[in-house]
């Protein structure tokens, strides 16, 4: 077979300038800059808690509950005394170690079985599509509280619900791309000169479908975040006493009558959030894969 | 038309079939101990064993199988372990009040959805369509349960315009129980449904025949409602099954902010006090619920789209 030299190179050159677009972008565009910052400033303070909460978020004192706003504590006190401003500073370490966690997980998983039904084909790729269709029309919510209810709660039983979750959103993209690729000039190429299909997999599939993969994951932090707030909201997810925002909310609805404070700022919280990973990954999108856009 | 309306049913068995096959695997499968889980750390290998026999959970997985997929087609779900009642009568109660407040927060979101983005599409770029997206930003961003529980706080706790949890009795009492719940819902599934008929009208409003039409001299408002937007309902349509199970799996926090009785709400109560036989029972009826949702948009599909029942 003669090897052919492909004509629409260009198609496939990258941009030189990705981060070069993505800078102008920040700084043209004021909203996501703001997004930006906040999400920077939320990583570090994830990560430096225990140096800027003014308490321990698990402490609890019966002479402080339910206490309003004041100098000591800044959101008020839960039922148990608990300082909330604290456990919210805690609370979005559960969030973002789920929320960057699963869809990571999810991509690989997910890009590893769409690539094998894409690139295998026959009966592999039916069973594949057949059951990658079926787990789309779940929705996400509906996935996660099945797998966390089959499974109870604790952290990796609420990583592995989040991964079954999204891993068929990734599935499709990557065996959609890799269906598309599996034809190109240069696969055939390597299949002639008789390269092994895994390494072929991960030296020309992978390479090719991974912005696409990139693009997708930011664009699920979001939703990583908000499915572990009503997972752990439902008692399925993070398990007291560990404060995560979702849950947060739940011991404030068992203490309606005493304050509302803890639900208010952890629900406000959970929504900045979101609401700033909706904003960056919708900013990533434009930037990387134009086409992406639904 | 009633060939495809057939097929389309006919299609659905063997989905039933697979959809029940994962739901089995995702209980037997995952690792975790069923017996384990309902009797705690500290059970002894005896209890084990005998819980295991009571489930049949000794058996050979295949023969589990079958006798799964038999009890699921007879409806024989079993007891609740916690009261012993029949699994059949809390579905029958509870299943009610989860489609009540489905039906009604879907009504809702398409009531104040398909009009917001039909109104963000015409007048696009001007105030009123950023108004439109900035609703839709935080309908996207804030969750269900967090709107539900500020909703109680501040309307039911505080003001007391409406009760704080259950169902009441007779229909005025019901619907005034009905209507904080249904609005959370509501609200956050019109943003979602107002980005996606704006989206999908702007589309059609580029397309050939509407520029004819204007051509025509024909009036914005009859362009819009007579020519672009029954076409731009068709993603909206097939949006709309996605939308009702997002609205279905949505209900399950609401049920437990309001404290109303439902699918959900039995689901998330088994889970707490370890009722396997429940938590298996309310995993089948929302996996049914997504297949059966489907199919009913499938066929709504055919109702708006004539194009459907030629192929």
């Amino acid at each position: 077979m003669a090897i052919t030299i492909a004509s629409d190179e260009p198609e496939y050159a990258r941009s030189p300038s990705l981060v070069a677009t993505f800078s102008r972008r920040l700084l043209t565009d004021p909203v996501t800059l703001v997004a930006v910052l906040y999400l920077g400033l939320l990583c570090l303070v994830a990560i430096f808690a225990p140096l800027i909460a003014p308490n321990d978020p698990l402490a609890q004192s019966i002479l402080q509950i339910n206490l309003p706003p004041s100098r000591d504590h800044w959101l008020g006190t839960d039922q148990f005394g608990r300082d909330v401003l604290s456990r919210i500073i805690y609370g979005s370490r559960a969030s973002l170690e789920l929320g960057l966690i699963s869809p990571l997980l999810a991509a690989l998983g997910g890009s590893i079985i769409g690539m094998i039904g894409g690139y295998f084909g026959g009966i592999v790729d039916r069973v594949v599509g057949r059951l990658i269709d079926l787990l789309l029309s779940f929705p996400i919510l509906l996935l996660g509280i099945i797998v966390a209810a089959a499974l109870g709660p604790g952290f990796w039983n609420l990583v592995m619900a989040l991964v079954l979750a999204f891993a068929p959103r990734f599935a499709r993209i990557a065996r959609a791309s890799t269906l598309s690729i599996r034809n190109e000039p240069f696969v055939e190429a390597a299949v002639a000169a008789g390269v092994r299909h895994p390494t072929i997999i991960v030296r020309h599939i992978l390479p090719n479908i991974a912005g696409s993969i990139a693009v997708l994951i930011t664009l699920w932090i979001s939703s990583a975040i908000q499915l572990e707030a009503t997972l752990s909201f439902l008692g399925l997810g993070t398990e007291p006493p560990r404060p995560s925002w979702g849950n947060i909310i739940r011991d404030g609805l068992n203490n309606l009558f005493g304050s509302a404070w803890p639900i208010v700022s952890a629900g406000f919280a959970i929504t900045l959030t979101v609401l700033a990973f909706n904003l960056l990954g919708d900013a990533v999108r434009d930037v990387l894969d134009p086409e992406l856009k639904e | 038309m009633w060939k495809y309306i057939g097929l389309r049913i006919v299609d659905a068995v063997p989905t039933v079939i697979l959809v029940l096959s994962l739901v089995f695997v995702a209980l037997r499968l995952l690792p975790g101990d069923p017996a384990q889980v309902v009797l705690g750390d500290n059970a002894t290998a005896a209890q084990l064993e005998l819980f295991r026999k009571q489930m049949g959970l000794d058996a050979p997985l295949w023969h589990q199988y079958l006798s799964f997929m038999y009890n699921v087609a007879t409806l024989r779900f079993g007891r609740s372990l916690v009261n012993g009642v029949p699994i059949i009568q809390l579905l029958a109660v509870n299943l009610p009040y989860t489609i009540q407040l489905t039906i009604a927060a879907t009504f809702i979101g398409v009531a104040l959805g398909i009009p917001l983005g039909v109104v963000s599409a015409r007048h696009r770029g001007e105030p009123l369509d950023d108004v439109a997206r900035i609703f839709a930003l935080l309908g996207y961003a804030v969750p269900d349960f967090y709107l539900g529980a500020i909703f109680l706080i501040y309307l039911s706790l505080d003001l007391g315009l409406f009760p704080i949890n259950g169902t009441g009795s007779g229909l005025i009492d019901q619907m005034h129980h009905l209507v904080l719940p249904a609005l959370t819902l509501g609200l956050v599934k019109a943003a979602f449904l107002s980005r996606l008929t704006r989206a999908s009208l702007l589309e059609v409003l580029s397309k050939d025949y509407v520029r004819t039409a204007r051509a025509k001299g024909a009036r914005e408002g009859r362009v819009i409602y007579r020519h672009a937007l029954r076409n731009a309902l068709l993603p909206v349509v097939t949006g709309l099954g996605l939308s009702i199970l997002a609205t279905l799996s949505g209900s399950v926090a609401i049920e437990l902010v309001f404290g109303r009785p439902g699918i959900g709400n039995m689901l998330i109560g088994a889970v707490e006090t370890r009722d396997y036989p429940v938590v298996q029972a309310g995993i089948i009826v929302f996996a049914l619920f997504v297949v059966l949702v489907n199919l009913a948009v499938d066929l709504l599909a055919i109702a708006v789209d004539p194009r459907i029942r030629v192929r």
